[in-house]
């Protein structure tokens, strides 16, 4: 028993709470677009609903708000417990740095109160508030999601681009410029890259569920529109994407050229790299497998020098600022996946904007519908790797330049114990949103009256009182 | 500067308090009214008396973790460091409770309703609990400055770390038994009116000896903050009693309004007093507010949010307040 002791006290907390903060945000992740992008969504029909009296749009507006409260309930517990997590698993980190790190989530705090806030008055306002009211209540809840999002993104971008403040001899914070904390340098773009991608995932997420009711035969005019709001908004900002993530890609390879040769798997700095598809580093440096396309990741990274361009390698940083060699192939993998999915989705949009523009209609067959129905998940994959490519490619450090994440760990030895405790909560906690937001489905499409108090947003229900009033009411 | 943030923070903290508090004790409530056929009508209560803005209400701790962070990050890392299993325990309970509770209004069939509603209260009284004895380990003077750790068990668990725990779990469920008197009353629920009087009586009761304990606790354990609570907030003390007896003989006699403030005013001034006693101390006897503090420029982003954030969400708030009252009103329920 006092070897066992001995053993549990002897694990290295750095690898769990590497882990845990991985787990925790990638699960918080998923839940973000929805509720950045899908009150916008509710918006468009909503709109729809008054402007031409559309009975299909008013009836998916009403849903989907109460969809939305659902995911926003778990992202918002999802996101206290990230907010646990810095102190938790990052107590160093934050003990040096919370002081400009900090900044931005003071900002978040307002803007996800108000989006609460207002999700919540939305939801009442249904029965509560005149038609065109209650429609403005709702433009807040948009713009909270976009604000609230950039914040978030704010802070992760501090990390790769430290700047607004003053250290003295001893490495402490004596001075914050907390402008220049949150317009960091890598900010603007990061922050159009997570915001466009919470609308393209979003939209493909939800436009994927009425694609596969209608694959199952359910190809009436209320799942026609629910699936033509939110894929035209995800398809629209496809590629809008390209350009934004192009634009990002060429921040990393001026400012973080350690990332980007993990990224493009360069190991000695050279002109005229060739861009790797697939493929893997081996420890001696040498790069085996894959599809070399020659000088492709020289022309991208400058084409104004084309395929002289210089690229930085992995051997112009000592071994240890740079990433390991199994995290560059994890980094370089990531990124074949988010370019190669995210262009097979543009290229999905693609489809449907040329048969709406030669037929005025949505694409109806079949194996449009199939990949409409894959594009939610694979949309959210994509969206993961875009975040396995820029965390684990800034590794070892988690402020670059300053702080190494091994400097950051807490060191309490009792993190796997969390992290296996939070792993069991969120499995429960994923499977049982799903399950519920598809019982909600079930009910409604078995005719079952509407209300507003079973959402957890939603009104009190009055005690003892039989829901009583029909869907779609005045 | 540093001492308008540390109001700020008193501000935030007593507000989770008052807030989060009432619908944790809720949550106590849930857990004890028995089983599915005996407890059906204080539920239904309970789930009516939840506001509808219940899940926001985390939005002061994230703010209250937001100010540690910026304002006085090493305190924050020594906090961190020190505390890592009562603070793990309530981040747990928050994801189990707020979970259980949106759930259990999304589902229909009675044995789900029965599961997700086991998982809200039970972390309803866990969650309290762990914050209290976190109180109590700042208190008590066991969280060392310097952004080190502190013993990772005796720092709560300790006679002042158990007072506060209990007296945590013994507040929230008091304060929620005086809203859910309140609440019975305005849906013209005699029986559960008196139901939740009888309780909160009990609860008062429990919060009395539970305090009268603390003194002698408190006395041997955190002689600074039991200094400052027999010297400098003595007044805030004086206060939280007499709005306790005050709220005490209201509940007695049946009054029909003042209960429920009192109730309030008692729980926010005695978590002010705690504040009031350790000054100028963040973390008593080793790190003062003014020591801790981060550079000017981050205090005063505090502020300028804490501007920011009266501007831009109170007027919601108001509004949200406004629609709820006038939902409720019978004519429009109907």
């Amino acid at each position: 028993m006092s070897t066992l002791a001995a053993t549990l006290a002897a694990v290295d907390p750095v690898p769990w709470a590497r882990g845990q903060m991985a787990f925790t945000l990638a699960f918080h992740i998923i839940l973000v677009p929805l509720g950045v992008s899908w009150a916008f969504f509710t918006l468009i029909a909503n709109y729809r609903a008054l402007k031409h009296d559309d009975r299909d749009a008013l009836l998916l507006a009403q849903r989907w708000s109460k969809y939305m409260a659902v995911t926003f309930a778990v992202g918002a517990v999802t996101g206290t417990v990230l907010s646990f997590e810095f102190g938790l698993l990052w107590p160093r980190f934050m003990g040096q740095w919370g002081e400009a790190f900090g900044i931005p989530f003071l900002f978040e705090g307002i803007f996800f109160f108000t989006e609460a806030i207002f999700i919540t008055i939305y939801i009442f306002g249904w029965r509560r508030l005149r038609p065109w009211t209650h429609f403005w209540t709702g433009v807040p809840i948009v713009l909270a999601g976009i604000f609230g999002s950039a914040s978030v993104v704010a802070a992760n971008a501090w990390m790769n681009a430290p700047t607004g403040f003053t250290l003295d001899s001893s490495g402490t914070i004596v001075d914050v410029d907390p402008w220049r904390v949150i317009f960091n340098d890598a900010m603007p773009l990061q922050a159009a890259h997570m915001i466009i991608a919470a609308y393209i995932v979003g939209g493909f997420l939800v436009a994927s569920v009425y694609a596969t009711g209608m694959l199952r035969g359910r190809r009436d005019r209320y799942h026609r529109v629910g699936f033509i709001i939110a894929f035209s908004v995800a398809a629209a900002m496809t590629p809008v994407q390209l350009v934004v993530g192009d634009a990002l890609a060429r921040w990393v390879y001026d400012n973080q050229p350690a990332k980007f040769a993990a990224i493009e798997l360069v190991p000695e700095t050279a002109s005229d790299v060739p861009e790797t598809l697939l493929g893997r580093l081996n420890d001696d440096g040498t790069v085996s497998g894959g599809f070399a396309i020659p000088g492709l990741a020289s022309w991208l990274s400058d084409p104004s020098s084309g395929r002289d361009t210089v690229v930085q390698g992995l051997d112009a940083f000592p071994a240890d600022e740079r990433p390991t060699t199994r995290q560059v192939n994890i980094v370089h993998l990531s990124w074949d996946v988010m370019v190669g999915l995210g262009t097979l989705l543009f290229l999905l949009s693609v489809w449907y904007g040329l048969v709406w523009a030669v037929r005025r209609r949505m694409p109806r067959s079949k194996w449009f519908l199939r990949a409409a129905a894959a594009s939610g998940v694979l949309a959210v994959i994509t969206m993961e790797a875009g975040w396995v490519v820029t965390e684990v490619g800034r590794q070892p450090w988690i402020v670059y330049g300053h702080m190494k994440v091994e400097d950051a760990a807490t060191s309490n030895t009792g993190v796997w114990i969390m992290f296996v405790a939070v792993v069991l909560l969120y499995t429960a906690l994923g499977v049982t949103t799903v399950l519920v937001l598809r019982g909600m489905s079930r009910r409604w499409r078995r005719g079952d009256c509407f209300t507003d108090d079973d959402a957890p947003y939603g009104p009190r229900a009055p005690a003892g009182r039989a829901p009583d009033e029909q869907e779609v009411a005045p | 500067m540093s001492t308008a943030v540390a109001i700020v923070l008193m501000v935030a903290i007593v507000a989770y308090a008052v807030f989060a508090g009432a619908d944790f004790g809720a949550g106590f409530w849930d857990l004890v009214a028995g089983g599915a056929g005996r407890g059906a009508r204080p539920r239904a209560v309970i789930e009516h008396s939840i506001g509808p803005v219940w899940e926001a209400n985390h939005v002061w701790l994230i703010f209250v973790f937001a100010v540690l962070w910026t304002s006085f990050s090493q305190a924050y890392a020594s906090i961190t460091l020190t505390l890592f299993v009562p603070l793990a325990i309530a981040a747990l309970g928050i994801v189990l409770r707020g979970a259980g509770f949106a759930f259990r209004k999304s589902v229909q069939r009675v044995e789900y309703r029965r599961v997700f509603g086991a998982a809200f209260a039970l972390s309803s009284v866990i969650v309290p609990y762990a914050l209290g004895s976190i109180a109590g380990a700042i208190a008590s003077g066991r969280v060392p400055a310097g952004g080190r750790a502190g013993d990772p068990v005796s720092s709560w668990v300790n006679p002042t770390s158990i007072l506060g725990g209990v007296l945590a779990v013994a507040a929230v469920a008091y304060l929620a038994a005086a809203y859910l008197v309140w609440d019975a009353r305005r849906l013209s629920d005699a029986a559960m009116a008196a139901y939740f009087r009888r309780r909160a009586v009990a609860a008062a009761a429990a919060v009395a000896v539970i305090a009268a304990v603390g003194v002698f606790v408190l006395r041997a354990d955190a002689e600074y903050v039991f200094d400052g609570l027999t010297g400098r907030a003595l007044p805030l003390v004086i206060l939280s009693v007499a709005c306790g007896i005050g709220a005490l003989v209201l509940l007695v006699r049946d009054a029909a309004r003042g209960g429920r403030l009192l109730a309030v005013g008692a729980v926010a001034s005695i978590v002010a007093a705690w504040g009031v006693a350790q000054w100028p101390y963040l973390l008593p006897e080793s790190l003062k507010v003014s020591a801790a503090a981060a550079p000017d420029a981050t205090l005063i982003t505090v502020l300028v949010v804490v501007g920011l954030a009266a501007l831009v969400v109170l007027p919601g708030f108001v509004l949200l307040y406004v629609l709820d009252q006038r939902g409720l009103l019978p004519e429009e329920s109907s």
